[in-house]
């Protein structure tokens, strides 16, 4: 793991810092709604997952969830953060068609979960090295999800549909630790494996199901560091907050951009106004949403119909004995089970589902080369072409059948590129394709023989310089593989090139 | 057989048990009663005698069965507070229009599971904001009572719980269901003569009751008798897994505390009870009942609350907060009424101003006032303290007594219009009953005396967190010594 190199764009004046803490709405997996017995499953027809606390009839109170809580402890643990004996839950209130009571309930003072840390891997990119950092964690709280307004159905009128009315959601908001695009979304990708590993949170981005805010500021080279050193959060300039972003690329490209757009308005001479702003993803611009000035004042005042929650210590002792194995053991077992590098080891634990692809592929199988082909071939070529790992053309078992033939000889590494290239080309398994295309290695030393002897007749010159150069030797092992194309073991190559040519 | 309605709950529950009418017979009374007399009193914003006299037929074939329960047959009047599955309630403001609930609150599901019989809703202030049933989008209700000497004005009930406390005083229900926040029980109790508690806050569950201050609001009755009062307290609590304030608790027999000796019980008279201006029949009322009380064995004891100066104040940061918020829903999106303006503000604001009353704006606009940043730290966090340091003068003072004697009102009942161009002298009918609701403690008004012009006054008594008992035997004691059996003239 190399250093943390702080990412700088250059402006007119010089090199600016970004600095970013995220908000991260995660909802939390729960069949029932965080104040009612409603369910929460995704899909069904607009308000029917509604009940009567949900769409807010008189008289109807809201009752704490105890699955919604436990989730969120186990969430806390999951960030190593200290889970808060006491909170309580405040109303934030704000009138909105699809909030129906005129609040939502949301801890504000007193949160389940206070200060944590975890840490991020970062992958390679854009030339960098890979390398690790520590973010913080203010804090976290449980809330209620709002309805869905939806204005496109009818010219005149608004639709609200409350299904998602009530639904529990953590929000885990993060120190302002971060400094580049790609660490922001890294981050992201984090805390996304953790609850996904914790089953705290299905982490399904597209169904908005786990969503960011980004605050995002610029200053000039050392503002960072002063404010770690001081707390003193002016040196870190003002922020816009960019709300709601639901994949990795848009988070990037929204900080990308509100990063040159504030650095353009303080180099002009100009202040950056603290704002809301919307990220648009069809433009790839941020725009304003609501001013400081325009900012509601929510009013925000203790839940006078719910009685604090108090949680003891044993039950806390009891979800952590039952938490399961998190990314960051994932990834030391991975370095010790298998012997990988702790890069390789971080990047096949990110996330569950490489892990277990992973997992699958190196089951029986030499774990580093299971490693490699994982990471290297198949997460790059998925890298490369922008797919999720659901996406891959190759599946656990077909990689593993790949693997299988460049152990058992049937092919070489390098054969096996091509055969992989195949693979994603045909969604044949290699077994296949290595018949049907006739890749098989020619391990028969008879007819590698033949080549070697037909070479070195043609070459004699070479033949002699190896005598007394034997680095040479080389040279030969690439003629000998070309005219068999490809298909000679290399290993045979070699034996008996050494022995024909006393080298 | 008009007599019926002039009988206590406890003395109908007996008649019933015994055969002297059936409940068909006694709802019936009441229906021809209500019709009769709603008009002038206008108690009851909506009347359901067929569905009254369906229960009641219910209620005689489960008593001929011999499977009669608590209230079995005993006809009620609701406050138009309390959500009942299918029948109109708008807690009598604008801005619920028709709305009907799918639903039954707690309390009213608990009375029908015991029997009861539901004659219909009763008026209220709107939202339950209000001393004089005057803020209802139903007009005003009538006070029974009228002054002696002629002077006909109409008398307000108190509020909010108006409706009942009429009600219950003109016989046109064996008793009510009625809710306090600030004194909303206790305060038409005292001015109909009649018996209203509030109990311990948790008692009684708060699911179906259209909010106002939710960390104020408690269900109670108001009924004919101490006694009457207990019988229904104890069939309206319970532990209600669907309100989290509701408390894990069990109902006593509180009937049975009635008519127990109160010798040897500590009783404290709270000097900062005693206001300026008082009247003077208030302050000879309350000592009168010093006297009933030790001449019946209890030892009085001078107790001090310094705090009580704060309450009022403090009640009216608090409870207008509270509503401020518990309003909010009434967006004119879902149900009820809805102003349709040119954009979603517009709808809002024409919404908002349309079906709410005045007064219900006023206290919206208070509470939104006090939670505003800037004025959160000043108004409702203090007001939160004060009200703790409330409850410390009350929990230090039950240590050396078991209940409180204080008056229930500063005033009789009063005349329409005579407070209503000023809010603060109309909240000073709270300064004795708000405490208890900052508190969450029990406490029940019980009518002691009439008034030079011949109007009932009431004494309060306050007991410990979850003690109504003492509330029910102190409060038989008064009545007892009382001897109160004046009752209105039927003018309607």
């Amino acid at each position: 793991m190399t250093e943390r190199t702080p990412y700088l764009i250059s402006g007119d004046t010089g090199d600016w810092e970004v600095v970013m803490g995220l908000e991260v709405h995660a909802q939390v997996a729960s069949s029932a709604k965080l104040f009612s017995g409603a369910s929460t499953e995704f899909g069904a027809d607009p308000n029917c997952n509604v009940s009567l606390v949900d769409a807010a009839m008189p008289g109807m109170l809201p009752v704490i969830n105890r699955k919604c809580v436990e989730q969120a402890v186990r969430t806390g643990l999951g960030l190593n953060a200290e889970i808060n004996l006491f909170s309580r839950f405040d109303r934030k209130n704000y009138f909105y068609p699809d909030l129906p009571q005129g609040y939502q309930i949301s801890q504000f003072a007193h949160p389940i979960v206070g200060e944590g840390e975890i840490e991020v891997d970062v992958e390679p990119a854009h030339g960098d090295p890979a390398y690790s950092f520590t973010v913080g964690i203010e804090r976290l709280h449980l809330e209620q999800d709002a309805g869905k307004s939806i204005h496109d159905m009818d010219p005149d009128s608004t639709y609200v549909d409350l299904n998602r009315s009530g639904v529990a959601l953590m929000e885990i908001v993060s120190k302002p630790h971060i400094r580049s695009p790609y660490e922001a979304a890294s981050y992201v990708k984090k805390l996304k494996s953790i609850v996904v590993a914790l089953g705290t949170c299905d982490g399904d981005m597209e169904k908005g199901n786990l969503r960011a805010d980004v605050n995002v500021s610029v200053c000039k080279p050392g503002g960072y560091d002063k404010f770690r050193e001081t707390g003193d959060f002016g040196h870190l300039g003002i922020r816009c907050e960019i709300k709601n972003m639901n994949s990795f690329r848009f988070i990037q490209q929204a900080i990308e951009y509100e990063a040159r757009r504030q650095i353009a308005i303080l180099e002009d001479g100009g202040s950056v106004d603290q704002e809301t702003r919307l990220f648009d993803t069809v433009k790839g611009e941020t725009r304003s949403m609501r001013s400081k000035e325009d900012a509601h004042d929510y009013r925000y005042f203790p839940d006078p119909d719910l009685l604090p929650l108090e949680i003891d210590q044993t039950w806390i002792d009891e979800i952590k004995a039952d938490l399961p194995e998190l990314p960051d053991e994932k990834r030391a077992r991975f370095e010790s089970e298998y012997k990988l590098s702790r890069y390789d080891a971080g990047v096949l634990s990110s996330d569950a589902e490489k892990a277990e692809f992973f997992e699958a592929v190196a089951k029986g199988r030499d774990p580093k080369l299971s490693a490699n082909w994982v990471s290297q071939e198949l997460f790059g070529y998925l890298n490369k072409n922008d797919l999720e790992l659901v996406e891959t053309p190759v599946s656990a078992a077909q990689l593993g059948g790949l693997i299988d033939l460049i152990s058992d000889d049937t092919i070489s590494g390098k054969i096996a590129k091509d055969v992989f290239a195949k693979m994603i080309e045909s969604g044949d398994d290699a077994g296949v394709i290595v018949e049907r295309e006739g890749l098989k290695q020619v391990t028969d030393t008879g007819a590698i023989e033949a080549i070697v002897d037909e070479i070195i007749a043609a070459n004699p010159e070479q033949a002699a310089g190896v005598r007394e150069k034997p680095k040479a030797i080389g040279w030969f092992v690439g003629q000998v593989m070309k005219a068999s194309g490809g298909k000679a073991n290399p290993g045979a190559v070699n034996k008996i090139l050494r022995e024909k040519l006393g080298a | 057989m008009t007599d019926l309605t002039q009988l206590t709950l406890a003395a109908a529950l007996d008649g019933l048990e015994e055969g002297a009418f059936s409940s068909v017979e006694l709802t019936q009374a009441f229906v021809d009663q209500i019709s009769k007399a709603n008009p002038s009193l206008n108690a009851y914003v909506v009347e359901t005698p067929e569905r009254a006299l369906d229960m009641a037929k219910a209620s005689d074939e489960r008593r001929a069965k011999g499977e009669a329960l608590a209230l079995d047959g005993a006809p009620l009047g609701i406050k138009d507070l309390y959500c009942t599955k299918g029948v109109r309630t708008t807690a009598c403001s604008g801005i619920l229009g028709e709305f009907t609930p799918t639903y039954e609150s707690t309390v009213t599901q608990n009375l029908w599971d015991a029997g009861a019989v539901m004659l219909g809703k009763l008026n209220m202030d709107e939202f339950a904001m209000g001393s004089s049933n005057e803020t209802s989008r139903f007009g005003p209700v009538a006070n029974p009572w009228r002054r002696s000497g002629g002077d006909n004005a109409m008398l307000t009930p108190g509020g909010s719980s108006g409706g009942s406390a009429s009600a219950v005083a003109a016989d046109l229900c064996l008793a009510a269901t009625a809710s306090d926040t600030g004194g909303s029980i206790r305060q038409p109790a005292a001015f109909t003569g009649t018996v209203g508690i509030k109990p311990t806050y948790g008692r009684a569950s708060r699911y179906g009751m259209v909010a106002f201050a939710s960390s104020l609001d408690q269900a109670g009755p108001i009924a004919k008798s101490v006694e009457d009062s207990a019988i229904m307290l104890e069939a309206m609590c319970s532990h209600d897994p669907k309100d989290s304030t509701s408390l894990p608790v069990e109902t006593p027999d509180w009937r049975s505390e009635v008519g127990k000796p109160i010798k040897g019980m500590r009783i404290g008279v709270p000097k900062e009870y005693r206001l300026d201006g008082m009247p003077d029949e208030i302050e000879t009322l309350w000592q009168q009942g010093v006297e009933w009380l030790r001449a019946q064995g209890a030892e009085i004891v001078d107790v001090s609350l310094p705090h009580t100066k704060y309450a009022l104040p403090a009640y009216y940061i608090v409870a207008p907060a509270e509503a401020s918020s518990n309003l909010a829903r009434y967006d004119g999106m879902r149900y009820g009424a809805r102003v349709p303006g040119d954009n979603l503000t517009a709808t809002y604001e024409g919404t908002r101003a349309g079906g709410f009353g005045a007064e219900v704006q006023r206290r919206l606009m208070i509470g939104t006032y006090v939670l505003s940043s800037g004025y959160y730290d000043a108004y409702y966090l203090r007001a939160q303290k004060v009200r703790t340091k409330i409850l410390q003068d009350f929990e230090r003072v039950f240590e050396e007594v078991d209940a409180l004697l204080t008056p229930a009102t500063p005033s009789a009942a009063f005349a329409y219009g005579e407070k209503s161009d000023d809010p603060v002298a109309m909240y000073l009918n709270d300064v004795f009953t708000v405490t208890a609701n900052l508190a969450g403690l029990p406490g029940i008004a019980v009518p002691a005396a009439l008034d030079k012009q011949g109007l009932p006054l009431g004494l309060q008594v306050i007991g410990k967190a979850l003690d109504e008992a003492a509330c029910f035997r102190v409060g038989a004691a008064i009545e007892e010594a009382a001897g109160f059996t004046a009752r209105p003239e039927a003018w309607w």
